[in-house]
């Protein structure tokens, strides 16, 4: 699932991401733009997501997947695997870490790294 | 002796974004069927090509406005003033997410976000603090915001009104294009309909109540940006300027008037001359839309008045010093292409918003192709280039053709209200990005000549967390100091206008002026319209 949380508009890197993950095969949600976290993980739930992709450019990235990991935890659903996208510095690529971030793919990250990236997380396995 | 051919070259294909392929060589055959009258002209003449007006920049240079506000109206304004000490001409208002999607700094789904890509405006209060000592009679302000724009336009004559600068007088421009938030940029609220009838109400009060104001900046700008090509860019937008028209027609104004301050917000990334082309055609063809399907006859109507600046899109992440030639380029563009306005993506804007820094620097790119470049001392210099001319001709063509394929799709209102033109943008960002990827199209530093590991030195706008408790201070206060009754009684009314269909202007005004807050307008009208449930469609 490719996720666009918070008040962020721009969405030309999501929607990007979800024709390259569905050109490798992939069962892609896509959530449309100014979702809550809420929203996200409630969405995810009931979708039976295996990753969820946020995409971030107003650089509110840190508040949001703080957020969005606390309600995962609070769902039971640490196994779902985080990926974040968008303009994230790399100073902040250590806080998102710990924050259980699986991967970081910033702008101008290849399709076929992400793609393997998901691929080697997930085993072939979908969504 | 018989003398041998030359074995022929093998010369690479050049083919533009807009599908345009390129000769190696122009000459006198490629422009044969272009008549310099009828469809060139001399400056300031119809159709405006060559510019809009007899002189362009000799008689006065071009506006420059860079885009800026962050935090509160007090660090903004500070900013203001120092941007304007520093020679820039105009300013142009970033608003944080909160403010432009009608949320008080309060709310929760601000949260993280108050003050972070723009200034968080709350109510009246705050839109003071930011104009504080700005002289607004004098310097042309624009206030770039959509879903929000007829409250902040209210704010904004409010003051006017309040510090004795008649609105008859009132200069500026509001971005107010909600169309295009649909297909990019993101910052819609309302379904499209109640979307339209705000820009619509904006319109006519200005026509009739602040006439020398521009009330909407349509823009192809965030078209572009999302993946469109650049015929799309002014194809959509065109077609998108023409929906307000026909609203605003139904009000009864006359459009020899009301079109004249209607404006442009075109991009700048990619091809040189394929961007100098495209505004010359796009001047072109507004005036004949205007003078044919309108039957405008005012010259001021005709004429396409723009701000062209760099776009971010064509900015990279990669090499960010880079970026300081590629705005210098675009800046360049611009000034040959005949703007009104210019503003540049600072070379830090892959990353961050801009620093004073990096802000001050792109103002000194305008600068010195202004001042000691020779940029303003005659207009249109590439007009009558085999090349320039041809690619125009063929611009303006292809934009038509762009324009019919909107009809055919049922109009641009319904084409973006089902998600095709977002469909058709968003295709094509992935193609694009694959061409990246795969070295089809060449970025400098990204795909070629990359440094593995370069010190990506960029010196980072810090976000301040302190700032939104001091906000949401201010706000609290605001909500204590007013008559509450007073604002319950705006809001009651405003509620109630809004399901008929009068012009909203005047109750926005009156409780902008009763310091109800950004978020209070928003939710009447959220209540009233609903929200606008986004269409995905890969």
């Amino acid at each position: 699932m490719i996720a666009k949380p918070g008040l962020d508009g721009h969405d030309r890197g999501a929607k990007v991401i979800v024709h390259a993950l569905i050109e490798a095969g992939f069962e892609v949600i896509y959530t449309g733009l100014h979702q809550t976290v809420d929203n996200i993980v409630e969405a995810a739930l009931q979708e039976d997501v295996t990753v969820i992709g946020l995409s971030i450019l107003s650089g509110a990235h840190l508040p949001l997947t703080k957020g969005l990991m606390e309600k995962l935890e609070a769902n039971k659903m640490e196994d779902v695997i985080v990926l974040v996208g968008g303009n994230i510095p790399k100073r902040d690529f250590d806080d998102l870490h710990n924050l259980g971030v699986a991967g970081i793919f910033p702008t101008g990250s290849n399709f076929e790294d992400i793609v393997d990236f998901i691929n080697s997380k997930v085993g072939g396995k979908v969504a | 002796m018989v003398k041998l051919p030359r074995p022929p070259i093998k010369l690479k294909d050049v083919v533009l974004e807009s599908g345009i392929e390129v000769k190696p060589v122009y000459g006198p055959e490629d422009v044969m069927d272009r008549n310099y009258e009828r469809d060139v002209g001399n400056p300031g003449e119809f159709p405006f090509t060559r510019g809009i007006h007899q002189y362009m920049y000799r008689a006065r240079p071009f506006t420059m406005r860079q885009y800026s506000g962050f935090a509160t109206a007090s660090d903004t304004n500070k900013r203001f003033k120092y941007l304007i000490s520093q020679g820039q001409t105009g300013l142009n208002v970033a608003f944080d997410l909160p403010t432009q999607l009608g949320l008080d700094s309060d709310d929760p789904r601000a949260f993280g976000e108050v003050g972070r890509v723009g200034m968080a405006i709350d109510s009246l209060k705050d839109m003071e603090e930011a104009f504080r000592d700005i002289p607004i009679d004098r310097i042309s302000v624009s206030l770039t915001i959509n879903s929000m724009a007829s409250v902040m336009m209210a704010m904004y004559f409010v003051i006017a009104e309040k510090r004795g600068v008649p609105l008859g007088d009132l200069r500026g421009t509001a971005q107010n294009d909600i169309l295009k938030e649909f297909v990019g940029r993101g910052t819609w609220i309302y379904p499209v309909g109640p979307s339209i009838r705000l820009v619509t109400d904006t319109i006519e009060f200005c026509a009739r109540n602040v006439p020398m104001y521009y009330p909407v900046s349509v823009c192809g700008y965030h078209i572009r940006e999302s993946g469109a090509n650049p015929v799309q860019e002014i194809g959509y937008a065109y077609a998108i300027a023409k929906a307000y028209i026909d609203d605003v027609l139904k009000r009864g104004l006359d459009p020899d008037k009301f079109i004249a301050r209607l404006s442009f917000n075109f991009d700048i990334h990619g091809n040189f001359f394929e961007q100098i082309a495209k505004f010359r055609a796009a001047r072109g063809l507004w005036a004949r839309i205007v003078r044919d399907d309108y039957g405008c006859e005012n010259p001021r109507a005709q004429k396409m008045k723009m701000i062209a600046g760099g776009g971010g899109g064509g900015l990279t992440i990669e090499q960010p010093e880079n970026n300081i030639v590629r705005g210098a380029y675009y800046a360049l563009i611009s000034a040959l292409s005949g703007t009104q306005t210019m503003a540049l993506c600072s070379y830090d804007e892959a990353y961050t918003i801009p620093t004073k820094k990096a802000a001050l620097l792109s103002l000194r790119t305008m600068q010195i192709l202004v001042e000691e470049m020779g940029l303003a001392d005659t207009v249109d210099p590439l007009a009558g280039s085999y090349y320039v001319e041809s690619l125009t001709g063929e611009f303006e063509r292809r934009i038509i053709t762009c324009m019919k394929d909107v009809d055919d799709m049922g109009g641009i209102v319904k084409a973006i209200s089902e998600g095709y033109i977002q469909r058709e943008v968003s295709r094509q960002a992935y193609e694009t990005e694959r061409k990246i990827q795969s070295g089809e199209i060449i970025k400098v530093g990204v795909n070629k000549y990359r440094v593995e590991e370069e010190d990506r030195a960029v010196e980072y706008h810090d976000y301040d967390r302190e700032k939104t408790d001091e906000q949401i201070g201010r706000l609290r206060e605001v909500r204590a100091e007013r008559d509450n009754a007073m604002v319950k009684e705006k809001l009651d009314i405003l509620r109630k206008k809004a399901s008929g269909d009068e012009n909203l202007m005047p109750y926005i005004i009156e409780a902008v002026k009763a310091y109800a807050t950004v978020g209070e307008i928003a939710d009447v009208f959220r209540e009233v319209f609903g929200e606008f449930r986004e269409p995905v469609r890969f």
